[in-house]
């Protein structure tokens, strides 16, 4: 599924036009966005929660070298899915 | 952030949406992703990130508390990795 079957999915079910439900999930996401880029999480009750975690920088190994470097320190995104969600995907599990 | 301060902020900038109006689209296109990873399909919206499901094989564990052994199923689970765009819009400066 990609942006486009989103934009399918809400003219289907709201009527909106597809160039309106265009622009809404991309000012959805740009939101989303600016604030990790800010540092801040986002929970999305029912869906899951999206941490913002910042890593120190460490000693690692280009694996296809073996040199040593330094792994800059940066940030990184966690998702966790909500309760409802990893259910929903576990009933599938047979 | 939470869902609703989420939404408001949707709605100030669509501006021709209400809040309730824009409650709907999102609920929408989180409730479609949910559908969708259910199905076992993947997700990728350019830009933010992909969600995929991850086959875990089926292992044997040990209960911590009795020592006893346990077979773990063969289970799914989810993955988020963050698109490139925004991976570096983080790390930037």
């Amino acid at each position: 599924m990609t942006k486009a079957d989103l934009v399918d999915r809400i003219f289907e079910k709201i009527g909106l036009s597809k160039k309106e439900a265009l622009e809404i999930i991309e000012i959805l996401f740009d939101t989303m966005k600016q604030t990790f880029v800010e540092g801040e999480s986002v929970k999305i009750s029912g869906f899951g929660t999206f941490n913002v975690r910042q890593k120190m920088a460490r000693r690692g190994r280009n694996p296809k070298t073996g040199d040593d470097l330094e792994i800059t320190p940066r940030k990184v995104i966690t998702f966790r899915a909500s309760n409802q969600l990893k259910s929903g995907i576990e009933k599938r599990n047979v | 952030m939470t869902k609703s301060v989420l939404i408001e902020k949707v709605s100030e900038k669509v501006g021709s949406l209400t809040i309730k109006q824009t409650e709907i689209v999102v609920e929408t296109v989180f409730d479609s992703i949910k559908d969708s990873l259910i199905k076992g399909e993947k997700i990728e919206i350019r830009g933010f990130g992909n969600f995929k499901l991850k086959n875990r094989r089926p292992r044997k564990a040990r209960n911590p508390k009795t020592g006893e052994k346990v077979d773990v199923p063969e289970k799914r689970v989810l993955h988020f990795k963050v698109g490139k765009a925004l991976r570096e819009a983080m790390n930037s400066k």
